[in-house]
């Protein structure tokens, strides 16, 4: 079995801090020493995975580091160096948006946090135990910059955890952690349902993938234990999306369904599959059962769980091929405040940020997008996108199977909308020394 | 927003019931409205669905290679009839034919999905069926075709000739969709029997 290098991995990777809020910040380097003394003093901070795990208990909070090829650029990463990395990371996420389904609403020139521009080089991940200890390192954060002549931040986003604060769970109310990929070497079991470890090589560079391949762009000390991160911030239309469950759902329970239908499970986490009728949140909570499922002999019809919903199109299991292929890590949390049960929409912005990480931005993450999301005939459905996360224009349809007709939505509305987004390397520890030290 | 029970078909869909023909301007785009894919501008679909023709020469001294090959998939085939079933096929055409003494070897398929969304999956099924018994005898063909999915397409959209013309009797209507109104008819002739 492989042995990961963990304690050269950053922290991300390979484990959840447990945080209740974080920023993001977006950095530009207007000079290559200049970013380089900021990476020389955030670099102390950044925790391996094997460190973050073994002062977890004591700490408060935990910092991933991570660069656009325009900012390995900006560091002074050369060009023969340049020309290894992958294309899609070279070309980056706004030049791949129209395949991606960030069109219309969701297109890059209405993305107000800067990620779009090419000026973008860096993101620095807060994660924190609390808002007082968040409140600690941005201001020390405010200070390192202050101090590091050429670099700017471009912008910020402040996370917060969405109440009820007993699991995790996004701002529609949905459960969320529940299918997780494991990693073989990385120590952790995977939960029923979950499929085998994984070979590291499909997250981590340097290591075999499911094919026995090595990918490594170079020079190794720059790639050895890195990855690749998707960044995408998506508004959650909360208002809308309550309106739309009232729309379609005379009594609470009924809504309730509906909710479940887009999703493929109860907002209690509880699957479609082992759960059809009515929610069992037990189950939802119960790691131990709330994965172990297929559809192929439980659910070849979608009587459960349609074939076009957010589970279904972005894990499809047994009926999806190669599917140890196109597996992901998924780190980030949620941003925004709460809207209260009962309030109407007020217009401010709440959402997701998150991470896709993965070995190959092209097979993973973009075919996940351009494929499971967006492929308006995925499954032969013939006219829909992911109901959640799909590019949704109010032109497509949404059809829930039901003996003996199926019921069918048309005009489905965006609940979400992307606001931001970018392709980030993410170097090991040694990796981060490497373009600390170059000249 | 409406919502209806219906088993009607979408505006969007095309008609199958009109036979169609397209004619595809040179190049193989529709210069205005061109869809980009993972690893380049996708082909568009036509009333004979998504296709292509690949073409290139193969290496001297390789010609029955292929024979063996074409008995090799007839056995995957038998034994594992689902075992292309990712590609989303209709059909499949291989030929070998000569120009000026060399052998050229044209691959012609109709799929129901562009080439580009599946194209990891296709070259793990290359690899599995054998098909890189005939692939690497072809001249130009990527040695590390198998963990490099970017050097196979690009192998295989710079050997792609377009069509200029492609017609549907049923047009746009995917293998699946046959499928299941095959399905559909047995099932009604075996309940006509049964009510005899």
């Amino acid at each position: 079995m492989t042995t990961l290098e963990s304690d050269d991995i950053q922290h991300i990777l390979l484990t959840r801090a447990p945080a209740m809020t974080g920023r993001y910040e977006f950095l530009s380097f207007k000079s290559a020493a200049g970013g380089r003394a900021w990476l020389s003093a955030i670099m102390e901070k950044v925790h391996s995975a094997k460190a973050m795990r073994e002062s977890v208990a004591q700490d408060k909070r935990w910092v991933t580091v991570a660069f656009t090829f325009n900012g390995l650029r900006a560091l002074g990463v050369d060009d023969a160096s340049l020309a290894t990395f992958p294309e899609e990371f070279r070309q980056g996420m706004v030049a791949r948006a129209e395949m991606l389904g960030d069109t219309g609403a969701n297109h890059p020139s209405h993305w107000t946090d800067k990620t779009s521009s090419p000026d973008l080089h860096a993101i620095v991940i807060l994660f924190a135990r609390d808002a007082a200890e968040r409140d600690r390192c941005v201001s020390e954060h405010a200070k390192l910059i202050a101090n590091c002549q050429d670099v700017e931040v471009l912008s910020t986003l402040d996370l917060e955890a969405t109440p009820p604060f007993e699991y995790a769970h996004d701002h529609f109310g949905y459960r969320d952690r529940l299918s997780q990929p494991a990693i073989e070497g990385a120590g952790d079991a995977p939960t029923p349902g979950s499929g085998a470890p994984l070979k590291a090589g499909e997250f981590i560079l340097g290591y075999p993938d499911e094919n026995g391949h090595i990918t490594l762009p170079q020079p190794e000390s720059l790639t050895r234990n890195g990855s690749f991160m998707a960044y995408r911030r998506m508004d959650e239309h909360v208002g809308r999306f309550r309106d739309f469950l009232r729309e379609h759902g005379k009594t609470p329970e009924e809504q309730e369904l509906v909710a479940a239908k887009l999703m493929g499970r109860w907002r209690s986490g509880a699957p479609l599959v082992l759960a059809p009728e009515k929610d069992d949140p037990a189950l939802g909570a119960d790691p131990q059962r709330n994965n172990d499922f297929n559809y192929k002999q439980q659910d070849p019809q979608g009587y459960a769980v349609p074939l076009g919903s957010h589970i279904r199109r972005m894990n499809p299991r047994d009926t999806g091929a190669n599917m140890s292929r196109r597996r992901m890590i998924r780190r980030g949390a949620t941003y925004g405040p709460a809207l209260p049960e009962g309030a109407a929409e007020d217009g401010v912005e709440r959402g997701i940020a998150a991470f896709v990480i993965c070995a190959s931005l092209v097979r993973q993450f973009e075919f996940a997008q351009n494929v499971w999301a967006n492929d308006k005939n995925f499954h032969e459905l013939g006219n829909e996108r992911d109901p959640i996360i799909g590019n949704q224009d109010g032109t497509l349809e949404y059809k829930i199977p039901k003996r003996p007709i199926r019921k069918k939505i048309t005009g489905l509305p965006a609940f979400t909308t992307v606001r931001g987004g970018a392709y980030f390397f993410l170097p090991g520890l040694k990796a981060l020394r490497h373009l600390a030290s170059l000249s | 927003m409406k919502e209806r029970n219906s088993m009607t078909t979408s505006p969007e869909q095309k008609d199958w019931t009109k036979p169609a023909a397209l004619a595809i301007p040179e190049g193989g785009y529709f210069k205005d409205k061109v869809e980009q894919g993972r690893y380049g501008p996708v082909f568009p679909q036509t009333p004979a669905c998504y296709g292509f023709s690949i073409m290139a020469k193969i290496k001297p001294g390789t010609k029955q290679n292929f024979y063996a090959y074409a008995q090799n998939i007839e056995k995957a085939v038998g034994a594992t009839p689902d075992c292309l079933a990712v590609l989303k096929l209709h059909y499949l055409r291989w030929l070998l034919f000569d120009i000026k003494g060399d052998t050229y070897f044209m691959y012609q398929g109709i799929f129901d999905t562009d080439f580009d969304k599946y194209t990891e999956d296709a070259v793990a099924i290359f690899a599995s069926t054998g098909l890189n018994t005939v692939f690497e005898n072809l001249e130009g063909f990527p040695v590390d075709w198998k963990t490099n999915a970017a050097a196979f397409i690009k192998f295989v959209r710079e050997h792609q000739c377009p069509s200029f013309l492609e017609y549907g009797e049923y047009p746009y209507v995917s293998a699946d969709e046959i499928k299941k109104a095959l399905k559909l008819k047995a099932a009604f002739s075996t309940a006509l029997d049964q009510m005899q």
